[in-house]
């Protein structure tokens, strides 16, 4: 009788004792999510801070007359006198009209200065599709050089940098400010145009083009090629030493820095198959051996979680051993194996080193429209911009990594969705 | 009181020359602290174990009864199973007859759900597993190297223990085999079969308002009903059944057993049971495994009621098992 009630007041002092360890187990947990959440939420207030601003581009608003004879041109549907003809003149005439005290050479070009150097091509582009306004006059908002889209965004915000600008430019900013010819609208350039030296120029749609066939190329290749060896390895193979060392390399393989994939794709595919560097095709050969591990492993361990039971009914029934994969298997791996092809695509959309040793780091203007145009890759071209000495492109960079981030949100939320959509229960 | 403990002294006598050396080698394989606390528990129900296995230490070599038959649909001779170094069946031969419903009955880990899966090569898949002997059916010897497994499948069917239905559609259960077999000619032939292996699973009345539903949707009997039903959709000759009522429950039970008296019928049946009272009922003949070895085949009523050998009266009066 002692003996029990004594036992059961030991247990009592040793409930409170395990009942504390597990509540303050618990709080390590919650201590440990929140550490790991406000570091994302630091990342993200800290990216979106810097790079909202590059959504939006300051335009000035000028009187532009397309003047035939100051163009230099007679016929619009000649490509020649288009190539020649005198573009940058519209807009300068347009700002010396608007600022008609301006004078000397120095004045002058601070003056042009105010717009962006490519205004006289976007007249040219507007002029080509709309012939009827030659010889005509239109008011029309024309993009700002950066350092002028940098001065205003600041000085709208409360804190002006005028590092880069003189006095006068200054002084004609708060006068076109005043007189409401000045503002800021959604930049349209960041979505259309490719990359550029001048930073209200850059856009990224050559990049995420360059991204896209990159990743449609890998995925092309890697997702079948590492299904079909995670099912031949897992349903076929013969379970020997041959086999076991093959595991160990894949998962060896896994775990390689992606830049030795790199050097790899420089000396096999550039110096020895002589593709093309720069271009999609050798960037998505790289970038294909570089997740074929991932999607192997991944494959696998969906294969190998599908219950045995299945496997022995279909062979029960007769099944050959290719049906009872085909028909069985595979449908109860494919959420597992298709997650996995997900965040391995991710993986290489996020991927910047191996590339750069492809040469897919180039400066390149134009968009990239196929498989062997030379192109480059978001991240690279984050890298690139982040690497730039002009103030405007610090928005830029993180401006591009929130689409990266975007892309990559979304991809990863297809996959959590795919899982959830596919998984059948048995 | 039985045969069982009037061999005891005798036996005991000539065990611990050929014991100790067993002991010895088991041990050093195993970890040793596992094997002590094995030990301790095992000690109170230890001898009445050691009466039953003594018997077997008599380098039991024949089995008695009648193993084979004349109207054999399969015959096994001279069978021995191995995993790796491990043999699981040691010579077991024994006839299974037509339209006779044989029942396999035996301790734990005696072999005979291994030896019933030689029968149609499930024991194919697993990679360490080696069979030796003559398995025919009909004469034909199922291990010859230009015979078809998959032939060989679709003549002897299998009941698994664990009611195992693909995550499809009762109807897409029932019909897969005839599917890939090719049986159906048209969508109506395959309704039609469906339909004829679900009744004869006396399935079809609780199933036919909800044929696109999942099977894994059904209870547990109803889920094994449906795999008897996969089962003879494909018109077997054989079918086998890995205690198929062993994850069930009493009613569930019955209405197996039923069915497998209906079965028996039109088809050859080999059923592993745990259930000595389920053999009872249900089969014709009674095979008692013990070991790897096959002890004794007789008719069900005097393996239940006259045991021919001193192991199988243990097993049947629950000395051990």
């Amino acid at each position: 009788m002692n003996k029990s009630v004594d036992n059961l007041s030991k247990i009592k002092r040793s409930l409170t004792r395990r009942n504390r360890a597990e509540a303050r187990f618990q709080w390590y947990g919650r201590v440990a999510i929140f550490i790991g959440l406000a570091a994302v939420a630091v990342l993200f207030i800290d990216i979106i801070g810097k790079g909202h601003g590059a959504f939006q581009a300051t335009y000035i608003n000028l009187n532009v007359s397309y003047d035939q004879e100051l163009l230099g041109i007679e016929n619009l549907s000649d490509p020649e006198q288009l190539v020649m003809g005198n573009w940058d003149a519209l807009p300068k005439l347009a700002l010396r009209e608007k600022f008609t005290d301006v004078s000397g050479r120095r004045d002058k070009r601070r003056l042009y200065g105010l717009l962006s150097n490519g205004a006289g091509f976007d007249l040219k582009d507007r002029l080509l599709a709309n012939p009827q306004l030659l010889n005509t006059t239109e008011s029309i908002w024309l993009l700002a050089d950066d350092d002028i889209d940098t001065y205003y965004k600041s000085w709208l915000d409360g804190e002006a940098y005028a590092a880069r600008l003189s006095d006068k430019q200054v002084v004609w900013i708060d006068q076109l400010h005043e007189q409401g010819l000045i503002h800021l609208q959604l930049n349209s350039n960041l979505f259309t145009r490719g990359d550029s030296r001048e930073p209200e120029q850059a856009g990224i749609r050559g990049a995420v083009m360059g991204s896209l066939l990159t990743l449609v190329l890998t995925l092309m290749l890697s997702f079948p090629i590492g299904v079909s060896a995670a099912i031949y390895l897992e349903e076929f193979a013969p379970k020997n030493k041959w086999t076991d060392f093959i595991e160990v390399n894949i998962n060896n393989l896994a775990a390689v820095p992606s830049i030795i994939f790199g050097l790899l794709g420089l000396a096999i595919f550039i110096n020895f198959f002589h593709v093309p560097r720069s271009v999609p095709i050798v960037g998505g050969l790289v970038l294909t051996l570089m997740t074929l591990p991932t999607i192997i492993i991944t494959s696998r361990a969906a294969i190998k979680s599908v219950p045995p039971s299945i496997r022995e009914a279909a062979l029960g029934m007769g099944a050959s051993k290719f049906q009872m994969v085909l028909h069985h298997v595979l449908p109860l791996a494919l959420p597992g194996m298709l997650t996995g092809a997900i965040i391995g695509m991710a993986q290489a959309l996020g991927e910047t080193a191996p590339l750069l040793m492809i040469g897919m780091v180039a400066f390149i203007v134009d968009i990239p429209g196929s498989f062997t145009d030379p192109a480059t890759v978001l991240p690279v071209q984050i890298f690139l911009w982040a690497d730039s000495p002009e103030r405007a492109f610090i928005e830029k960079t993180s401006a591009a990594i929130m689409v990266l981030l975007t892309f990559l949100i979304i991809m990863n939320t297809s996959a959590v969705w795919l899982r959830k959509r596919l998984e059948r229960r048995w | 009181m039985s045969p069982a403990d009037t061999a005891k002294p005798a036996k005991a006598a000539s065990k611990p020359a050929a014991k100790p050396a067993v002991k010895a080698a088991s041990k050093a394989k195993s970890k040793p602290k596992a094997k002590t606390a094995a030990i301790k528990t095992r000690k109170a129900v230890a001898p009445k174990i050691k009466a039953a296995q003594n018997l077997d230490i008599a380098d039991h070599q024949e089995t008695v009864g009648k193993s084979f038959s004349d109207n054999a649909k399969m015959t096994m001779r001279n069978i021995n199973v191995y995993y790796g170094d491990k043999q699981a069946i040691y010579d077991v031969s024994i006839d299974i007859a037509k339209n006779e419903v044989m029942a396999m009955i035996g301790p734990s880990g005696c072999g005979k759900s291994t030896f019933l899966r030689t029968l149609n090569r499930m024991n194919d898949t697993v990679e360490v597993c080696r069979v030796e002997g003559d398995i025919c059916m009909d004469g034909e010897n199922l291990y010859a190297p230009k015979l078809d497994v998959v032939e060989l499948r679709a003549r002897v069917g299998m009941v698994f223990q664990k009611p195992n239905p693909f995550p499809k559609s009762i109807y897409e259960n029932v019909a897969y085999g005839p599917k890939i077999h090719g049986l159906a000619d048209s969508r109506v032939d395959l309704d039609e079969i469906v339909e004829n292996s679900l009744r004869k699973a006396s399935l079809w009345e609780e199933v036919k308002e909800r044929l696109h539903q999942p099977g894994t949707g059904l209870s547990g009997g109803q889920q094994q009903r449906l795999c008897i039903a996969r089962a003879i959709a494909v018109s077997p000759e054989v079918i086998l059944m890995d205690e198929p009522c062993s994850a069930l429950d009493p009613i569930a039970t019955a209405k197996i057993e039923e069915l497998i008296e209906e079965l028996s019928e039109n088809f050859t049946i080999a059923i592993v049971t745990h259930s000595m009272q389920q053999a009872a009922r249900v089969s014709h003949r009674t095979a008692y495994f013990h070991l790897g070895k096959l002890i004794e085949v007789n008719p069900t009523e005097q393996v239940f009621t006259m045991p021919q050998h001193q192991l199988t009266e243990a097993y049947i009066t629950g000395r051990f098992g």
